[in-house]
């Protein structure tokens, strides 16, 4: 079968610079080759495909868009990236999602010099591999409802709590854990070797399967006041970056739709049924025809919010209603495109069964799609409804 | 050590189903992806390889219209150092004599110890350009490369000969070589590549620029006319297996069975 090409329904390949392009085509070709063959096995086994990461990291697709310490790319850039490496799986994605956007992100910004020259090289090379953690058993939509406590002891703070769901959890050198003080929520980076600190992998999931997710344990953990992030003060510091992620998944979200819609294209045009492909069926055309319809307008909210982006202007609403359009938009997508595949749909021979239930996890995470409407419906009613 | 590479544009058909278009002379390019012809990857590979081993500057070539100037930037991504993207008007339509031409007139100006092209390209699979350019250069060359190293003023290069045999042969530099796939592991463009090949010296040069007489070039200069060009009609002795995986296996063991092949 020939090689995926992505849907560019409105040309907006045109809109790209030379160097957008060749950054999507070269992360692209790198999924069609490295990670397609193998993520089958990663999602049957329940195993991240760990093997990818020094190619990933090679290519600079960490810290992709953290400056001086990554290459330091544009907004629409590090979209795509995103874009294509959640076209080869979700998991792949939120790994690259959690170290830049959750982990690089909060270093680079509310990080000391010295927190950076430590950390961010390594990360960016993937020898540190990094975990966020602020969701908790008893608190997830409602952060501030956290229960891990950070004591001051001396030079050193205290960790005690239980941080749950957490991507890259078992794998990670890193976590960087958010925990409430005297003095309100602050950001801490605690190695996972230390002392009382364990991580247990969840193992019993449908969706999200090539990917680490965790609970961690913090028992009387030290660390000192130097690994304290000392520019992050409150909730709002881990909220910032969660809108740093969430921008990368509505992009990643369109990789996902990109991949369901072009497996379901190619299968219509040659699954005969009544005597002719069914793509020459008014039902299915219907079908494809929303989803590429949703695809493309996808399209066009990320492009322009990467301009925003890029121009310091992206109200946190504005990456809401990206991410809650857009998941909600792959979500439909993959639907549809199983539909398509008959029973052939179910089946782990096609990719879009796996990507229908990985969508579920990200209508979940970095805020749940209701949290999103409530975001923007407080922007444009000036009401809070939560 | 300088280098110079040879690159081309090519669309995709590895993996694609190819149709002849109207013309008859040529296949449809409708839908068909681009990218950078696999061979010559392996070319740039080697070249940013040896001048990281032994110092000097990669540049990469092209002859092509506008939209070819991607596979250009895609090499300094890869690490060549500079790029020249040869492109005029009155370069479209030529033959493979006509390219190789055009690339030896402009590499007539450039310093160099090493010439690499692709074997061949994807496209069209003629493995004509390289031994061209290199008789036209007055330079001594190898073909089918699977493996290259210089020491001093010399290169050596291992290569396949006909039979299923390789060779390796030394060469006095400057020299041209042809590169095999599988020679080397192409590295993947890194973000930050791509980001430093923007800040990379990209030359254009037509006819004028390099000194080329444009009565040589085009379609007017063309010595290998295409008469036809179509798909290979299925064999006599073809038999296409239907059903699903576990049935066409059955039966094609069978029938190498039945055959003697097993
Ligand atoms: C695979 C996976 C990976 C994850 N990775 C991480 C990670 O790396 N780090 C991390 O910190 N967290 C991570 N999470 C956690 C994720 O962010 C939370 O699951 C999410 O914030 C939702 O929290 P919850 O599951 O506790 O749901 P709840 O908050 O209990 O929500 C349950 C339901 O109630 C709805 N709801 C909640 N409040 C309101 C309201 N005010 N009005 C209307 N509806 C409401 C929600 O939309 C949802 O439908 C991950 C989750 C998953 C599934
Ligand atoms: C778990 C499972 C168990 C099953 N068990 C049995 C069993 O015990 N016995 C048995 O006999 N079968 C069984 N089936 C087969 C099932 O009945 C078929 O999958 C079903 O009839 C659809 O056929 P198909 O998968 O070939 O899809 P297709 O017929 O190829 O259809 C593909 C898509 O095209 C659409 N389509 C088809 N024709 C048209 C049209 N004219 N206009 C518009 N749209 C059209 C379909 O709605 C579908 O969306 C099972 C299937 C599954 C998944």
């Amino acid at each position: 079968m020939a090689d995926f090409v992505g849907v560019d329904f409105y040309e907006m390949d045109e809109m790209l610079s030379d160097e957008q392009r060749l950054v999507r085509d070269t992360v692209r070709k790198f999924i069609q080759d490295k990670a397609l063959p193998i993520i089958e096995d990663h999602q049957r086994e329940g195993t991240f495909p760990i093997s990818l990461l020094p190619v990933i990291a090679e290519m600079g697709l960490l810290g992709a868009h953290i400056p001086d310490y990554g290459a330091g790319m544009d907004a629409l850039a590090y979209g795509l990236i995103m874009q294509e490496l959640e076209r080869g799986d979700t998991g792949i994605r939120s790994f690259a999602s959690v170290q830049g956007g959750l982990c690089m992100y909060p270093i680079w910004r509310y990080g000391s010099d010295e927190q950076k020259d430590e950390w961010l090289p390594r990360m960016d090379a993937g020898e540190v591999i990094a975990c966020f953690g602020l969701t908790e058993p008893d608190a997830g939509s409602d952060p501030s409802a956290m229960r891990t406590r950070a004591e001051r002891d001396g030079d050193d703070w205290v960790l005690n709590g239980v941080k749950y769901w957490i991507t890259n959890g078992t794998l990670a050198h890193l976590a960087v854990i958010w925990a409430m003080t005297d003095d309100g929520v602050r950001g801490f980076l605690v190695p996972t070797d230390t002392p009382g600190f364990t991580a247990n992998q969840i193992k019993a999931k449908y969706s999200l399967r090539a990917s680490d997710t965790a609970g961690l344990v913090m028992e009387g953990c030290r660390v000192p006041e130097a690994l304290r992030l000392p520019l992050a003060e409150g909730l709002k510091a881990p909220l910032t970056c969660l809108n740093e992620a969430r921008y990368g998944i509505a992009w990643g979200a369109i990789g996902a739709a990109m991949a369901c819609y072009d497996e379901a294209l190619r299968y219509a045009q040659v699954r005969v049924a009544f005597g002719r492909p069914i793509a020459g069926k008014q039902l299915i055309q219907e079908m494809l025809v929303e989803c590429v319809s949703e695809i493309t307008k996808a399209q066009l909210l990320c492009w322009r919010l990467a301009l925003l982006k890029d121009e310091g202007k992206a109200h946190p609403a504005y990456i809401s209603l990206a991410k809650r359009n857009n998941v909600a938009m792959a979500r439909n997508t993959a639907r549809m495109c199983r539909e398509i595949l008959g029973a052939n749909g179910i089946l782990d021979d096609y990719q879009t069964f796996r990507h229908m239930v990985n969508i579920e996890s990200v209508y979940t995470y970095e805020g749940t799609h209701q949290i999103h409407t409530l975001i923007v419906g407080q922007k444009i009613t000036g009401e809070s409804a939560f | 050590m300088d280098i110079i590479v040879c690159v081309k544009r090519v669309p995709d058909v590895a993996e694609a189903e190819v149709d002849i278009d109207s013309s008859g002379r040529g296949i449809q390019l409708g839908t068909l992806g681009y990218v950078i012809n696999e061979w010559d990857n392996f070319a740039v590979e080697a070249a940013v390889s040896l001048v990281e081993a032994h110092g000097g500057k990669v540049t990469a070539v092209t002859v092509g219209g506008e939209d070819d100037e991607d596979v250009l930037r895609r090499a300094l991504a890869m690490g060549a150092d500079e790029a020249l993207h040869l492109t005029d008007p009155v370069f479209e339509g030529s033959d493979s004599f006509g390219i190789a031409g055009i690339l030896s007139q402009a590499v007539a100006d450039i310093p160099y110890d090493l010439l690499l092209t692709g074997a061949v390209s994807g496209d069209v699979g003629g493995g004509r350009v390289g031994p061209m350019l290199a008789a036209m250069a007055g330079i001594p060359h190898v073909c089918l490369a699977t493996e290259l190293s210089v020491e001093g003023s010399t290169a050596r290069v291992r290569h396949e000969v006909e039979g299923g045999l390789e060779r390796v042969v030394e060469l006095d530099l400057p020299a041209l070589v042809t590169v095999q796939t599988g020679m080397n592991e192409p590295r993947y463009v890194s973000v930050l590549g791509i980001r430093k090949a923007g800040r990379k010296p990209l030359r254009t040069a037509g006819t004028a620029e390099i000194g080329l007489d444009p009565d040589t070039v085009g379609p007017a200069a063309v010595r290998v006319r295409i008469d036809e060009m179509f798909l290979p009609p299925r064999g006599e002795g073809a038999e296409i297996l239907a059903g699903n995986d576990e049935d066409t296996v059955a039966a094609l063991v069978d029938r190498l069975r039945q055959q003697g092949g097993i």
